[in-house]
């Protein structure tokens, strides 16, 4: 059987200000869902409890028809892989240290040679051999967030979550990131959920798209679906023109934010005059 | 090709173990050195000689060697070899601990009386010293013992009990020490203020200053059982401390429960210190240093840091406390004050002369 992420009503709030209202949503195994949204919609906070990092009710969050909240951390652990937005160790790891950490669920103390031969061979998946006696420290944001993709894939999970796994990223290693993901979930590797910002990014690596807004799912499906000029006019609050990229995927050009009352533009108009006339 | 350079993260790993080891197998040996010196040395006439014939005669008593008198015995097997093995014992307990806490909350600040359990102990000490008062009776220094180990327990449950409120979080539980320490600073500055005699004051800032000089074998008995579970015990935890070192949330998602390390990591090190600090009173800067040098010399791992960061703080307090017998003879300059003495100099020349950042 094919293993399958499902999400039933899922609420969640911070103290009493709800995060997340009633989500719902499924990913096949190979399939890689994008989650967009503005700042503050619930994109990370839905990762979180997902992986139980932030505790939700029972039978919410299921794997494989299971409840998440009946498997134990560890159990967990084997099935799915988190990857946060950034990551900074105080003390100085070694990248072959930080890969040997994704084995956790696995050993207790010391690792097998197994787990050895798992680690190399996720070190060389990921081009990071040369790096491997290197402290994690010392290394770019792309090769950091490489190691942290490779710590995560250590622990051979079936589920990989990743919180904009390409901010502050350049460009080319944005795309090695993404091709590896893409690489994973095609192979039927692992599915991918990942929260990411850029809209065009996630139109062309997605196979499914989740839009939030406020807390809720505001529209869901393909990129073609999700990425319309009136869901982004309606959740991000800017105009956009969506055309189709050389790639056939809808390509999102932001003209300009939706300006949200007379008021507000007099204002700034007024303090624009006063500062020149200074 | 590809297969070679798999082979190689391996091998590099392995090989880089296998330097650690060796590390630590030569701190071992410095630390064997000092400690044979260590016993040769004092103001008293017995030397090297005498200090290994009695220690032989006493081990291999078949081998017929020749003891030496009743002083030279007394001065070896019940003054220095016990003060000896207490300053190995207490530098490596509060070592260890250091090397826990600053991993277990992620900052290389912290030493090992962060859950305030220094000022705690001070607290329960100046009650005995300079008011007679006994949480459990009993009188002069085992008063003091008793009442330092029961107040560090004190200070590690109210700061435990503290963070429980707001979560049991690293952050949580570093405030939580800072203010639970300041409070029983503050207590035992007014004991200080109020108590009746001068002399008692003294004694007082003498127990804080810490030192070596009441080593018997009893002490060595009860804390040399205690310190090496103490010690194994947070051994066993190291590698859930170095997942705790990427954070709490991938931690979590590696299977780790934080909260449950940290509360095993806090009573493992209340254990260890407060029984050590108060036997010997308040020796501060070894387990805020040793594990510093620890990392400098064989890196993060906690698995290989925690053992050499015990034998560096072993080999530290060792040192201080027999240059500390030997500086200003006959009279002794306690082993707090030549720690910071010797151990800043020693640690600011590790920290400047090292190429590779240590901290970020």
């Amino acid at each position: 059987m094919e293993l399958r992420l499902t999400i039933n009503n899922l609420s969640f709030s911070y103290g009493s200000s709800p995060v997340l209202k009633g989500v719902d949503l499924a990913v096949e195994l190979g399939e890689v869902l994008g989650i967009v949204g503005p700042n503050g919609s619930g994109k990370s906070t839905l990762l979180k409890c997902i992986n139980r990092i932030l505790k939700t009710k029972h039978n919410t969050v299921f794997v494989d028809g299971k409840d998440i909240n009946k498997l134990n951390l560890k159990e967990l652990s084997k099935i799915m892989g988190y990857v946060p937005q950034s990551s900074l160790s105080v003390f100085p790891f070694t990248v072959f240290d930080i890969v040997m950490m994704g084995r956790t669920p696995y050993i207790h103390w010391s690792p097998s040679e197994q787990d050895y031969k798992i680690i190399a061979e996720t070190l060389d998946f990921l081009g990071l051999n040369e790096l491997a006696m290197r402290h994690f420290n010392e290394l770019s944001g792309g090769e950091q967030q490489k190691v942290m993709i490779a710590r995560a894939l250590a622990q051979q999970p079936k589920i990989l979550l990743l919180d904009e796994p390409t901010s502050n990223l350049d460009i080319k290693h944005q795309l090695e990131i993404l091709y590896i993901l893409k690489n994973l979930a095609q192979s039927k590797y692992c599915s991918i959920v990942m929260a990411i910002h850029d809209l065009n990014i996630a139109s062309r690596f997605s196979d499914k798209m989740l839009m939030l807004k406020k807390g809720c799912i505001f529209a869901a499906g393909t990129p073609e679906n999700v990425l319309t000029e009136e869901n982004i006019e309606a959740v991000y609050g800017i105009k956009a023109q969506v055309t189709k990229s050389i790639m056939g995927k809808p390509q999102v050009i932001p003209l300009e934010p939706l300006s949200s009352n007379e008021a507000s533009e007099t204002s700034s108009r007024s303090y624009l005059l006063n500062i020149k006339s200074r | 090709m590809r297969l070679n350079n798999r082979r190689d993260s391996r091998n590099s790993y392995i090989e880089s173990k296998g330097k650690k080891l060796f590390g630590i197998f030569c701190i071992s040996l410095v630390l064997l050195v000092t400690a044979v010196i260590s016993v040769s040395l004092g103001a008293a006439s017995p030397g090297f000689v005498e200090a290994v014939q009695v220690i032989f005669s006493k081990i291999l008593p078949f081998l017929g060697i020749d003891p030496g008198s009743k002083i030279t015995q007394f001065i070896i097997l019940e003054l220095r070899l016990p003060r000896i093995l207490l300053a190995i014992i207490a530098g490596a307990g509060l070592a260890a601990s250091g090397a826990t806490m600053q991993g277990v909350l992620r900052n290389p600040l912290v030493s090992s009386y962060i859950l305030g359990i220094s000022a705690a102990a001070g607290f329960g000490a100046a009650l005995a010293i300079a008011l007679g008062i006994g949480v459990i009776g009993g009188v002069g220094w085992y008063l003091i013992i008793v009442n330092a180990f029961i107040f560090s327990w004190l200070a590690m449950v109210m700061v435990y009990g503290i963070a429980r409120l707001r979560g049991v979080t690293t952050e949580t539980i570093i405030l939580a020490g800072v203010a639970i320490g300041y409070l029983f600073s503050a207590l035992l500055s007014l004991i200080q203020y109020v108590a009746p005699e001068y002399e008692a004051v003294r004694a007082v800032v003498f127990w804080l200053m810490g030192g070596l000089n009441h080593a018997t074998w009893e002490s060595i008995m009860i804390l040399f059982p205690i310190i090496i579970l103490a010690i194994v015990l947070m051994v066993l935890q190291a590698w859930n401390i170095n997942v705790m070192s990427m954070g709490e949330e991938v931690a979590m998602s590696l299977g780790v429960t934080p909260k449950r390390v940290l509360t095993i990591t806090m009573v493992l090190e209340t254990l260890a210190t407060a029984s050590i600090i108060s036997f010997t009173g308040v020796i501060g800067f070894i387990c805020l240093i040793s594990p510093h040098i620890a990392r400098m010399l064989i890196g993060s791992d906690h698995r290989f840091l925690i053992p050499c960061s015990s034998l560096i703080g072993a080999c530290l307090l060792l040192c201080s406390d027999t240059v500390g017998r030997l500086l200003l003879q006959p009279t002794e300059i306690p082993v707090g004050i030549v720690t910071s003495l010797l151990g800043v100099p020693f640690f600011l020349y590790i920290l400047i002369s090292r190429r590779r950042r240590i901290w970020s």
